[in-house]
């Protein structure tokens, strides 16, 4: 069923279809709009949860995390300074393997304080141990919720996910949202089947002490988790689409890259402006496309290296900045070390943070700037400011 | 100097809503600092997050806008670095009861030298009205749509029992005595809290029956009791009414405080 949707509302459905048992969340802009339409859907008996008005993050996820722990399906949404209170409890829920997934409806870290969109928010919890999905649209930011928990209720996962998409620009505009049934979700998704679970029949404790003999090999568990979880987004992705008519079975989407010179590297919202700044630059015979990563985490290095394999030079496009790294932006590196060896310049080019605007006529001026090989920067600042 | 010497008016327009009591508050409390006769130059406001805590960058002094609930933590820092200067708190239900309540305790117990001003609007206003600690029972707000289930933080009582050396309570309809209890807040070593019950019609009264600026006003000033009347009706065995509060000053004393100077 189509509807006109806010991006929030179209998230706040998803997790409805998803039935969770336990809803836990702190507002923050601009993630109140889901959490807001779940407690109205708790309220009224449109979904079956307990939901907790928490008094802050950190005891969002922490009550999230012992919800998972006794055998529930949880659910959490949070952003920017939400999200970094809740940097300890992250590390938790994924040492202890609990399938919490979790929306984060990205936004800038102060200070100085900013309400509005960029990724350094989840980029900055990285290395967690929680995969991260990246939408580009309201209807992408619905199903990759579908997506992710799945994955993440695998037994041969289970870790904990985000699913992001940008504050203001996807959470708050309205797009045309094709709505599964609850059948098809139903069908896609069963029952969470906890493997951690507190059980007074066969106790367990989670989270003691590792002492140096034991931790290094609890840290590798997750990584050996999170490379089975790359191949599980590709089947349940794939799976999905066999559902629900929408295909998500690559953790990267190409976008015009066949003969490109140019490649766009970027997540989120971004895409769709840099979609189109492309179709522009083609029109005028200039030969760029996109590669859009939707895994951050697991990263898809092998994927990215087949995808660019033809192209003459990269431009990462980064609503993040690793302050005092060499490339600037955070996902550069990580590209560039994909294609090492091929020969293939990539840049990183830092924009649109704390909600600047990214314009096509940007996305075309950092095209030149690639050509004439110059990156690794801030790009658009006002140098009247500096 | 005058009281509208402290404020910026290149900032204005402020971004409070039309009918909002924290600007009641923030004048009542410049005009206790003026009459502390304090300057600018040793005067220190800091907050936290919501809507309370845009007090401070509104006002000539250096200011901290720090993050959601730390504010007491900042200033416990800057009053600790710096003894000579005059340290005030902005901060809300949300940001002080909820997120915050932990550094609200632990300042009250170590009685550290600052005055605390709390601007308890009943919900988390900034983002759009959601439940808060002290929302009151049965009262709607987006994530209670069906009214709130969960008992309210009485915050002054907490702060009389957590060890502040003084506590009062009033309303933003109270302007007089709000002002003459925030004075004695700085005049007095050790923690001050002065809670000031505020209007929120945009989050708060235009979900419960309240949307109009004068009714919540009114609601403030007849839901408020003189503390001295409701001891005198407890002692005379009269039932309170649950929705009546407090107003006065609960507690005036003067505990061992940290940051004074000698």
């Amino acid at each position: 069923m189509r509807k006109i949707m806010e991006g929030s509302h179209a998230v706040a459905e998803a997790v409805r279809l998803i039935r969770p048992g336990v809803i836990s969340a702190y507002p923050i802009t601009p993630q109140t709009h889901i959490v807001e339409r779940l407690a109205e859907m708790v309220a009224d008996g449109d979904l079956d949860a307990d939901y907790i008005t928490v008094e802050s993050e950190f005891s969002a996820l922490s009550a999230c995390l012992g919800a998972s722990a006794a055998g529930s399906r949880v659910y959490s949404a949070t952003t920017s300074q939400g999200l970094a209170f809740m940097f300890e409890v992250l590390f938790n829920v994924a040492g202890m393997r609990q399938p919490v997934v979790m929306s984060i409806v990205n936004r800038a870290l102060g200070a100085p304080l900013s309400i509005w969109n960029d990724h350094q928010d989840s980029v900055s919890c990285r290395d967690s141990g929680w995969f991260q999905l990246y939408a580009e649209d309201a209807q992408e930011s619905m199903d990759l919720h579908f997506l992710a928990y799945r994955v993440a209720e695998d037994h041969d996962v289970l870790l904990p996910g985000f699913v992001c998409f940008d504050g203001f620009i996807l959470s708050h505009t309205y797009e045309p949202v094709d709505m599964p049934t609850q059948e098809e979700i139903d069908a896609y998704l069963p029952p969470f089947v906890p493997v951690n679970v507190l059980d007074a029949k066969n106790p367990i404790s989670m989270g003691m002490y590792a002492t140096p003999d034991y931790y290094t090999e609890f840290r590798y568990d997750i990584d050996r988790a999170m490379d089975r979880a790359k191949d599980l987004l590709v089947t349940a992705g794939r799976e999905l689409g066999e559902s629900i008519g929408r295909d998500y079975s690559g953790l990267v989407e190409e976008y015009r890259l066949e003969d490109a010179d140019t490649a766009f590297v970027a997540m989120g919202s971004l895409c769709g402006t840099v979609k189109d700044a492309i179709d522009e630059m083609r029109d005028s015979g200039i030969k760029a496309g996109l590669l859009k990563i939707r895994s951050y985490r697991p990263f898809p290095r092998a994927e990215i290296a087949k995808a660019l394999s033809g192209v003459s030079r990269v431009a990462v496009l980064e609503k993040n900045v690793s302050l005092g790294s060499a490339m600037k932006g955070a996902v550069g590196p990580e590209v560039k070390d994909a294609l090492w060896g091929s020969g293939i310049d990539v840049f990183s080019y830092v924009l649109g943070l704390g909600g600047r605007d990214v314009r096509k006529k940007d996305i075309a001026a950092i095209n030149a700037l690639s050509i004439a090989g110059k990156g690794d920067m801030f790009y658009g600042l006002r140098e009247e400011l500096i | 100097m005058s009281f509208k010497d402290w404020f910026r008016e290149d900032r204005l327009p402020h971004i409070f809503c039309t009918g909002c009591g924290n600007g009641t508050v923030i004048n009542c409390t410049l005009e206790a600092v003026e009459e502390m006769g304090w300057i600018r130059d040793t005067t220190v406001f800091i907050s936290g997050i919501g809507c309370s805590s845009r007090a401070p960058g509104y006002i000539t002094t250096d200011s901290l806008h720090t993050t959601h609930g730390r504010a007491l933590a900042f200033a416990t820092g800057v009053k600790l670095a710096n003894p000579r200067l005059n340290v005030v708190v902005f901060t809300g239900d949300g940001d002080l009861a909820a997120i915050g309540g932990n550094h609200f305790i632990h300042a009250c117990r170590r009685n550290i030298d600052i005055t605390v001003v709390c601007m308890n609007n009943m919900i988390y206003g900034m983002t759009g009205g959601q439940g808060s600690p002290c929302t009151p029972p049965g009262a709607i707000s987006t994530t209670t749509p069906y009214g709130m289930c969960e008992p309210v933080f009485d915050l002054s009582a907490l702060a009389v029992t957590a060890g502040a050396n003084y506590v009062a309570r009033w309303t933003s309809y109270h302007v007089t005595e709000l002002t003459k209890a925030i004075k004695v807040g700085l005049d007095t070593p050790g923690f001050s809290f002065i809670e000031a019950m505020v209007q929120c019609p945009t989050a708060y009264g235009r979900r419960n029956k309240l949307r109009q600026v004068s009714d919540m006003v009114t609601y403030l000033k007849t839901h408020a009791l003189l503390l001295q009347k409701k001891q005198r009706m407890e002692e005379e065995g009269e039932t309170v009414p649950a929705d009546m509060f407090a107003v006065g000053e609960f507690v005036r004393r003067d505990r061992p405080a940290m940051g004074v100077l000698k």
